[in-house]
């Protein structure tokens, strides 16, 4: 009898998906709330599952959550929901208190929809959405935590930064030189973008939507929306499709991945090597204009076509691009890393153990450079992946070097796959063709690995096949927190360089 | 030493010379080009993301269009983008690009605010606000500064601070929550100062102008002088369209 029981349990309190896989909506287990968190706390604690995307959405008079789980060594994602009534007054127990990486998934959906948590440890607004149910907080009134003590002192950084970056602010507490804490402040990008994924009605304006979400990482975002949209479509690519989107997500990696070393350089006041990184980004990105017209590859990834079918000529091309860029590129990093004024600048500098990357629930790289193995070409293949037996690149210190040296790997890395795909270009099989509505009723869970780590998206159809609901989670979602606890105790002056070897998004973020 | 000396080398020239007269590749979109045949205007007009087309004439809005070349594919006997990435100009109705005509965007000297020439003809020095940038403008505008377009040879900076600033280089549609500090940033900068709107996101709000989380009202305030249209904006769109607004007259 028990053993039927836990059968049984195992059979009906999550559904098991692949990534890029649509099910009815209904055959998501709907459990009680205690036993909803009791299962996905169950989960995280084995370490090869963390949680790629939690959130909710209205139906009728209730929220709908919906918690996603990556299993990375099956190769699954463990999906289970539960229903709570909207204006609950009474709280709820929250995940976080159990485990701190569910955090900023609660904290938005206290913030999206007053869910009232009364464990939970910090209900920090995260983005002031415009259909909060809370308007008298505002972006501007927000209280930063404040320490009261005549040795130390507050340093305000933002909205609008020194350079040209996106909004955010950040509060420091300082003790002289030292930083005690740093609190961090976002919000000010929302655009409002996944409602927008809703009312724009045309495909072609939510294919552009997905550009913009990040736009340092159309190809990584545009490849997850298209791949989740086919998948509701029940449309299979053919090889050069999924072939171009995976060589330009490489490519977008590589020129990400080298302009941070030139933004990490000149943050250090290390000029040649701010210039030489920043001048090899250029063919890259000419590359990407000359390609599809774009140097930041917008217009280049669209659902079920493409309008700038891959060539030999710009195979060739490109080789010549890589073939001139690599010397370049290892003299100069070779050059930086044999200087020791650059390496005392780097070396334990924003230190994210793998305990605290484990707990925070870091991703992608960031996670690689403190020791935990997470990438999803290798743990969830899509794309040209399956083929490639992808090893991450894993480093220990979890300081600015560690993330330093993982671009430097991922890069060669990256060369070595474009260089093995271009001996073989695909065919164009399909011809574009109308395609057809998404299903309804149904729920579909898109993963991606760019440049910054893992990209989710997730959508529910609504009885005519429309978008109902749409989610997007981009890696910084995770990783903002890492960056608030890497700069503890270093000193001030260091936090730009922790800043860039971060390199978080904020409207990916904000939305 | 030694080795720095060696990687100088080994880079060997990489400014653009001449900025004005670079040649980009013939893939990029940049100013449209519509011929005058007759086609299912009406087709294009719905195809279209942001709205940017319409009809009577049939024309194309550069402030509005986000160069995703969607109508080019659909119709390429009627829509061409060339590569001319000059499509900054100082009127807002320049950026709407009719049938037949096949002209360059110009900047209007007549449209020149006084202050413009006399203060800022040998340097300018402006502070960026993202507004709800996707970051892709942002990384252009940072790309006009690095040694291949090398803006700086022109006197013109990027600043830190609002103080040092003669304008504004404003990105992104202006979402509510940055509407704020957006004005605060304006104010602080000292009298005369300018206003240019980079990328089709500010120009007219892009794919974000009916979102509710965008208050665009700063934007009719104060006068706008210079629109430069792109998505993302192209360094040497920006360039040049500073170059000719300040140039000498
Ligand atoms: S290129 Fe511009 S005008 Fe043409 S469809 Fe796209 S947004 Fe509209």
């Amino acid at each position: 009898m028990w053993l039927f029981r836990i059968y049984q349990n195992n059979m009906e309190n999550f559904i098991t998906l692949k990534n890029n896989q649509t099910i009815p909506l209904q055959d998501i287990p709907v459990l009680a709330y205690p036993e909803f968190l009791e299962l996905n706390i169950s989960f995280v604690k084995e370490d090869a599952n963390h949680c790629v995307n939690y959130y909710g959405f209205p139906v009728l008079d209730t929220i709908k959550l919906i918690c996603c789980i990556a299993d990375d060594v099956k190769q699954k994602i463990y999906v289970s929901s539960s229903v709570i009534k909207k204006d609950r007054q009474e709280p709820i127990t929250s995940f976080t208190a159990r485990k701190l990486c569910f955090h900023l998934f609660e904290r938005e959906l206290h913030e999206n929809f007053a869910i009232p948590y009364y464990d939970h440890p910090w209900l920090k607004p995260v983005r002031y959405p415009i259909d909060r149910p809370n308007q008298e907080n505002t972006i501007a009134n927000y209280p930063f935590y404040q320490i009261h003590s005549e040795e130390l002192h507050e340093v305000g950084v933002g909205p609008i930064h020194a350079g040209i970056i996106e909004p955010g602010h950040f509060r420091f507490i300082c003790n002289g030189e030292q930083i005690l804490h740093l609190e961090i402040q976002l919000g000010y990008q929302h655009r409002g973008i996944e409602n927008l994924f809703i009312s724009s009605k045309k495909i072609l304006q939510r294919n552009i939507l997905a550009e913009s979400i990040a736009g340092d990482n159309v190809v990584g975002h545009t490849t997850a929306f298209v791949q989740l949209w086919e998948s509701l479509i029940g449309f299979r690519p053919d090889n050069k499709l999924v072939y171009e989107r995976t060589l330009a997500l490489e490519l977008e990696r590589l020129a990400m991945h080298t302009g941070d070393l030139s933004a990490v350089c000149t943050d250090i006041a290390y000029q040649l090597g701010g210039a030489v990184f920043g001048r090899l980004r250029t063919p890259i990105i000419n590359f990407m204009q000359h390609w599809c017209g774009n140097r930041l590859s917008k217009g280049l990834i669209r659902v079920g076509e493409s309008n700038f079918p891959f060539t030999m000529a710009l195979a060739n091309e490109l080789t010549q691009v890589l073939d001139a860029y690599e010397p370049d590129f290892m003299e100069m990093y070779k050059e930086m890393k044999s200087l020791p004024t650059v390496l005392a600048r780097l070396e334990k500098t924003g230190v994210i153990t793998q305990k605290q990357a484990h707990r925070v629930g870091l991703v992608g790289m960031a996670a690689r450079a403190s020791g935990l193995s997470r990438d999803l070409r290798s743990s969830h293949p899509f794309g040209l992946y399956p083929g490639v037996l992808h090893e991450p690149v894993i480093k220990n210190h979890g300081d600015v070097s560690s993330r330093i040296q993982i671009r430097k790997e991922e890069i060669i890395q990256s060369i070595i796959y474009i260089r093995e795909w271009l001996k073989n270009i695909p065919e164009q099989e399909k011809q574009p063709t109308v395609l057809p509505m998404p299903t309804a009723n149904t729920f579909t869970i898109s993963l991606v690995e760019g440049w910054r780590g893992e990209i989710c998206h997730c959508a529910v159809t609504d009885l005519n096949g429309d978008i109902l609901h749409y989610k997007i989670k981009d890696p910084s979602f995770h990783n903002w927190l890492a960056i608030a606890l890497s700069v503890r105790n270093n000193e001030i002056s260091d936090f730009p360089i922790c800043n860039k070897s971060f390199n978080l998004s904020y409207s990916g973020h904000d939305l | 030493m030694i080795d720095h000396l060696k990687i100088l080398l080994h880079q060997g020239k990489q400014y653009i010379p001449d900025v004005t007269k670079a040649i980009i590749s013939d893939t990029f979109r940049g100013r449209p080009v519509i011929s005058n045949l007759q086609v299912d205007e009406q087709q294009l007009i719905d195809l279209c993301p942001t709205g940017a087309i319409s009809n009577m004439p049939f024309s194309i809005d550069l402030g509005k269009c986000i160069f995703c070349g969607q109508c080019a594919f659909a119709c390429p006997e009627k829509i061409k983008f060339s590569n001319d990435y000059k499509m900054a100009t100082n009127d807002r109705n320049g950026l709407i690009i009719k049938e037949g005509e096949d002209q360059p965007i110009l900047i209007h000297a007549d449209l020149i605010r006084k202050e413009i020439s006399t203060y800022f003809k040998g340097s300018l020095k402006l502070r960026q606000v993202c507004a709800g940038g996707d970051n892709s403008c942002e990384l252009e505008l940072n790309a006009a500064s690095n040694v291949n377009f090398d803006m700086s040879r022109f006197g013109i900076e990027f600043v830190a601070s609002p103080r040092h600033a003669d304008g504004i280089v404003i990105t992104g549609p202006v979402t509510k929550n940055m509407a704020a500090s957006l004005k605060l940033c304006y104010e602080a900068i000292p009298e005369p100062k300018i206003i240019i709107l980079a990328g089709t996101d500010a120009i007219s709000g892009g794919m974000f102008t009916y979102s509710d989380a965008i208050n665009r009202s700063f934007l009719d305030l104060y006068p706008i002088d210079l629109y430069i249209p792109g998505n993302p904006v192209h360094p040497l769109s920006f360039i040049n369209g500073l170059l000719e607004l300040i140039r000498k007259r």
